[in-house]
């Protein structure tokens, strides 16, 4: 194939260098190759990094543990025990649950915010993108820590309300709970939404909206008939970035989950460390991933309808 | 732009300013407490001291967690931010065929819960008898960083003319001598952009760090190993105030720079 695309190529570069192997030629000639060359390192990393190890995942959730080591012959008995038994379904759903309110709650929070800056805000953009986005980029387990100190048994709010004399005793339902889950994760990822939502509403053509007043629409009739359904690509977006990695949260339900709290992530590290069933563990990622891809999909496609009935 | 859009709202004025102080308050909480003198952290403050800071300074493992992470986090900026370039230069250089399908997959690790990513690759290490240590971690960093550098890196490539490395060849520079005296510079924000971010996002790496790290702990890991210890907290928010501090700073640059030089590009 190259072959024959060469001569083709040289009526267009010019003459052929002089020195040079039939290879180093290609390289030269063909953007192709040559951009595919200079991916190669990237590309090599991310399929070890990524491809691989996702293929042995695979491999191993269909065997089984043995006393200390693998059963190696290929069964689908880890899949069927995920699926029979309560526990594994119980923290799916709880995962999903969880991060699904709070990916609701961010969405709805940070899509005033993005919209006050992508039409109110005319000096300084940038410095509020960087306020907004900054704390995003510092450590996340100390974001989740910081959460514990707030809502801890003797936390912020806790002793707080105490010393003001507006409680008598601590309330016990901040830490350890589905709420305090929400609640942190709600605030950590807040801006993979905002980042998505501010690009879509800027996107919007001002025109538009001029028109839709022109033509009679109030400020309410305005956003709902045109902002809104026009800035839907980034609200889809955002809850894409911030569900799917917050279903297989491990920090957030580890530090301030409880037992109530516990997460799907929380189960598979457990397979990993003090159960030591590492078959069970892949099993459990390969089912959090088809689970994630389905609902996605299912997402995606309603959010498609939905949209095609508005526009 | 017409007047009725650019007329303020106070309600959604009051809203961002709220939406601020609630993003950045429960972050300002460690440093309030890192202060306190006190092994409770409770109101009220018992007052200010610094012996929290000055206890981390005697500390061995601290330090030894420390350089671990300083040492993972500039190989893995340097590499991701070398490959970030090289790959964003491929991607918006070249006409290849599958670019987007390319560029997907290596946003992949954006979008897929890390905790699947670090079973996996400490699945694949085991089974080639690799011995977990700095190496595997920086190579699960690597992973989470690339997608970062290329989309710090790409906009950069993408909001410059390709015209003045075709002048610069015209003008007689090889390839290589372009891309030092043409592209480096006009490029040169984003790679300090993502050298400074990727080199945060490793150093703050938790999730691949837990299930990658050997003997030698990152700070992560040390101050996960910590936190089950309720004496250590006054000395765990002592360290974590600095980091947030360090971050935060680095962070800023970053962003500052990868953002100033694209609004003067437009």
């Amino acid at each position: 194939m190259a072959e024959t695309s060469l001569p083709k190529r040289r009526t267009a570069d010019g003459p052929p260098r002089a020195s040079g192997s039939r290879i180093l030629r290609l390289f030269h000639r063909s953007e192709s190759a040559r951009g595919y060359l200079m991916m190669a390192p990237t590309l090599t990393i991310m399929t070890f990094g990524i491809v691989v190890p996702f293929v042995i995942l695979i491999v191993i959730s269909l065997w089984t543990r043995h006393g200390f080591g693998f059963d190696t012959t290929l069964t689908l008995a880890n899949y069927v025990r995920s699926w029979n038994e309560p526990i594994y379904g119980t923290l799916l759903l709880r995962s999903f649950w969880i991060s699904g309110v709070a990916t609701a709650i961010t969405v709805l929070l940070c899509y005033p915010m993005a919209y006050y800056v992508a039409f109110h805000v005319h000096r300084n953009k940038m410095m509020w993108i960087i306020l907004m986005t900054l704390p995003f980029w510092t450590s996340y387990l100390l974001r989740v820590f910081a959460w514990k100190v707030i809502l801890g048994y003797e936390g912020v709010i806790n002793s707080g309300l105490m010393s003001a004399g507006l409680i008598e005793a601590p309330l016990s339902f901040l830490l350890y709970s589905p709420t305090a889950v929400i609640i942190t994760l709600a605030h950590a990822w807040a801006a993979f939404a905002i980042l998505p939502l501010y690009v879509s509403l800027e996107k919007i053509d001002r025109s538009l909206l001029e028109a839709a007043t022109d033509l009679g629409d109030g400020p309410m009739a305005r956003f709902f008939r045109v902002t809104l359904p026009l800035s839907m690509p980034g609200v889809i977006a955002a809850s894409f970035l911030i569900y799917i990695p917050t279903t297989g949260d491990y920090i957030t339900p580890a530090l301030l989950g409880g037992p109530d709290g516990a997460m799907i992530g929380n189960l598979i590290q457990l397979q990993f460390g003090a159960v030591n069933n590492w078959p069970m563990g892949a099993t459990l990622s390969i089912v959090l991933m088809l689970w994630i891809a389905a609902l996605a999909l299912v997402f995606l496609l309603v959010t498609r309808k939905v949209q095609g009935r508005i526009t | 732009m017409s007047s009725y859009i650019k007329r303020p709202n106070r309600a959604l004025q009051l809203y961002a300013v709220l939406f601020l102080i609630v993003l950045y308050v429960p972050v300002l909480f460690i440093p309030l407490f890192s202060f306190n003198d006190s092994i409770y952290v409770r109101f009220p403050l018992q007052g200010v001291t610094l012996k929290w800071y000055g206890e981390l300074w005697t500390r061995e493992p601290v330090w030894n967690a420390l350089w671990n992470s300083v040492k993972v986090g500039l190989v893995v900026s340097v590499i991701s931010t070398v490959l970030g370039v090289m790959a964003a230069r491929a991607i918006t250089r070249t006409r290849m065929r599958g670019k987007g399908a390319l560029v997907t997959f290596i946003m992949m690790p954006l979008v897929i819960p890390g905790i699947i990513f670090g079973v996996a690759l400490l699945v694949l290490l085991s089974r080639l008898g690799v011995p977990l240590s700095l190496y595997t971690v920086g190579l699960g960093h690597l992973i989470i960083c690339l997608p970062f550098a290329v989309a710090t890196l790409l906009p950069r490539f993408e909001g410059f003319d390709p015209s003045m490395e075709e002048a610069s060849a015209d003008l007689g520079e090889n390839g290589w001598w372009t891309f030092w005296r043409v592209t480096f510079p006009m490029v040169m924000p984003g790679i300090v952009a993502s050298l400074l971010l990727t080199f945060t996002i490793s150093f703050d790496e938790f999730i691949m760090a837990f299930f990658l790290t050997g003997t030698d702990p990152t700070l992560p890991m040390y101050i996960w190993g910590q936190l089950r210890f309720p004496k250590e907290f006054p000395s765990v928010l002592a360290m974590a105030a600095l980091i947030l501090f360090v971050s935060f700073a680095l962070v800023f640059v970053a962003q500052w720079i990868g953002r100033k030089g694209l609004e003067e590009q437009e």
